[in-house]
């Protein structure tokens, strides 16, 4: 060990080495987090710090003109604004479709995969590509499957039901857009679902179903007793991520709708980038901003104390 | 498994499992084949009815991809014979290459802001998750949990004080503040997964190079940080994939000198619309390097995405 002492300290320049010998831990503690925290302070805080002030204000990034705080005059607007309330609807529509097919298909795959058959690596493999890809390039290409007449979606439609091709349109349709968007985010997201509930089937003692086997509970109890609510936790987990990652969905469904028909589809991300990026009402966009934040900040912390209640049970 | 066990499946339901999990398996990679058979089709093929799985394969959309054409005249086109076969393939069109497209900038600027914000993010987050590890800070929960909460901002209410400060600072469509925002979102990822990583290094190692004379800093880089190297790489993966992906931000900050391939490849237009063969082969270049690292990474996958919350 000593040799290896001394072989370290060959290797160290002298100059660090002197630089460093003097530094307590309380020292390095703080030069190793001060350049992160610095980091996040100014392109995180500040802006958000920014927005805030921002939003009491009628200010335009596209214009020059003289800016007026106008109090909660922006808050007032949005929360009374009926458009937005439409968009909160399909925000929602989304969100809570998509978690539950994400949780039934995706627990039921990992059920099937803690099955143990030959082969089972290689399959979650395949099944887990879709979600690491870009959503934006594969929401694109989507629009291409799901163009009515030649797309790939509506033949396979087609060709199982019999419904011709050309008679529904995915994107274009008032009924089937939402719907549309469910599709392929359950599509590319369902896999991270599978992946945490498979983590916790397998976080199950064996002997927990021993015991149960004794007691001579039949399969379908040991399920619902032992399974379920073992899983629980970790399902509650992979919703909480992904009604996060889906409330503020953007990139995926501004190039596979737009937010279109109309605005069927224009989840709250579309709608406040209209407002932000193409009205340019910054200030009204900015009250939008904390509002949304206010509202994922708080239904998170709420989801987080009913997850940990779960645990601790 | 020798013994008798309760939990171990019948074969016939093993049987069963593994055929519906094979049949997901299959129509989930349908939408992938398809993007990476189509960037091999000619315009024809790719929108024919019924949609065609067997073709004559063609490069024209990568041909296509990569360059920008014109329409010429007959006796343009009788005086200069084609003389590559990338030239053939757009002459079928009475067209002549005039010049590259902007993809392969695109690509460039993907790899540039990717790799340096992940070598900057892989850096702080390294520094940082051994301070979070090892020493006492005040109020260290709060700041891990401040650290994390970054994320819980829809890219666009980032996006719009970025967007300002970048404007009066000069950051606007440029390689630096792409790579600064990049780092600063995925800062809050390596932090989280490295301090994961960290916390499984066995604290005995560095003390005993403590007592053995080192300095802590010397514990750092010559004990922790060869442990941790797995870790590392992980995250590092991790944090490329992410900027590699980002689409927001880039679309709103970036236009014509910093734009990544994100934003680039679905205005990849042809003659009526989308040139679709031509948009599949920049998909498949642009998605290839992903698929090949998410296979790397299928034992840190489920970290990965769960920053480091849920670890198997």
């Amino acid at each position: 060990m000593a040799n290896l002492a001394e072989s370290a300290a060959r290797a160290t320049p002298p100059s660090v080495a002197r630089r460093v010998r003097g530094l307590s831990d309380r020292a390095i503690a703080w030069i190793f987090v001060a350049p992160t925290i610095f980091l996040l302070l100014a392109v995180n805080i500040f802006p958000l710090i920014w927005t805030i002030r921002l939003s009491f204000t009628n200010f335009r990034a596209n214009r020059n003109r003289e800016v007026e705080w106008v109090g909660l005059r922006n808050y007032e607007r949005i929360l009374t604004d009926s458009d937005i309330w439409l968009t909160m609807q399909a925000t929602a529509h989304f969100l809570i479709w998509t978690i539950v097919f994400q949780v039934l298909i995706g627990f039921t795959l990992a059920w099937l995969i803690n099955k143990n058959f030959r082969g089972n690596d290689f399959l979650t493999t395949m099944i887990v590509l879709p979600m690491m890809l870009s959503p934006a390039v594969v929401g694109n290409f989507w629009t291409f499957l799901y163009q009515p007449q030649i797309g790939l979606f509506n033949y396979i439609v087609s060709f199982f039901t019999g419904v011709d091709p050309s008679s529904f349109e995915m994107i274009g349709s008032v009924n089937l857009a939402p719907w549309a968007i469910v599709i392929v985010d359950t599509w590319m997201w369902t896999p991270f679902v599978m992946l945490i509930c498979l983590a916790g089937l397998r976080s199950i003692p064996e002997y927990i179903y021993e015991a149960a086997e004794i007691d001579r509970a039949s399969k379908w109890r040991q399920f619902w007793t032992i399974t379920i609510p073992m899983v629980l936790p970790f399902l509650m987990l992979a919703v909480l991520f992904r009604g996060i990652e889906n409330f503020k969905m953007f990139d995926l469904v501004v190039l596979l709708t737009g937010g279109g028909p109309g605005s069927t589809t224009e989840l709250t991300s579309i709608n406040l980038k209209r407002e932000a990026f193409e009205k340019w009402r910054t200030g009204y966009a900015s009250a939008y901003a904390i509002i949304l934040f206010v509202t994922v900040f708080g239904l998170a912390s709420i989801y987080v104390k009913a997850l940990n209640k779960v645990k601790e049970r | 498994m020798s013994a008798y066990s309760v939990t171990e499946p019948t074969p016939r339901a093993k049987w069963a499992a593994g055929i519906l999990v094979a049949l997901y398996a299959l129509i989930t990679m349908i939408p992938l084949l398809w993007i990476i058979a189509t960037g091999f089709k000619s315009p024809a093929d790719a929108i024919s009815y019924p949609p065609k799985v067997v073709f004559d394969p063609t490069l024209e959309g990568y041909v296509n991809l990569f360059t920008t054409r014109t329409r010429q005249t007959d006796e343009f086109l009788a005086a200069n014979p084609p003389e590559t076969w990338y030239e053939e393939i757009v002459r079928q069109y009475d067209m002549v290459i005039v010049g590259p497209s902007r993809y392969g900038e695109r690509f460039m600027n993907s790899i540039i802001i990717g790799f340096g914000s992940t070598f900057l993010s892989v850096f702080l987050g390294t520094l940082a998750a051994y301070a979070f590890s090892r020493f006492k800070i005040p109020l260290k929960d709060d700041l891990l949990f401040f650290v994390l909460s970054t994320r819980m901002m829809p890219p666009i209410a980032v996006a719009i004080p970025i967007f300002l400060m970048f404007r009066s600072l000069g950051l606007s469509d440029t390689h630096a503040g792409m790579i600064l925002l990049y780092t600063a979102v995925n800062l809050s990822l390596a932090v989280w997964l490295l301090k994961g990583f960290m916390d499984e290094i066995p604290r005995e190692y560095e003390e005993a190079a403590l007592i053995d004379g080192y300095t802590r800093f010397q514990a750092f880089y010559k004990v922790v940080l060869p442990q941790a190297t797995t870790g590392i790489v992980a995250t590092a993966i991790f944090c490329l994939i992410f900027a590699w992906n980002e689409y927001a931000f880039a679309v709103l900050l970036t236009s014509g000198n910093a734009q990544t391939a994100p934003p680039f490849i679905p205005t990849i237009i042809g003659v009526g619309g989308q040139d679709w063969p031509a948009v599949a082969a920049g998909a498949t270049l642009f998605l290839l390097p992903v698929l090949v690292f998410t296979v790397l990474l299928r034992k840190h996958l489920l970290r990965g995405i769960t920053f480091g919350a849920v670890r198997k």
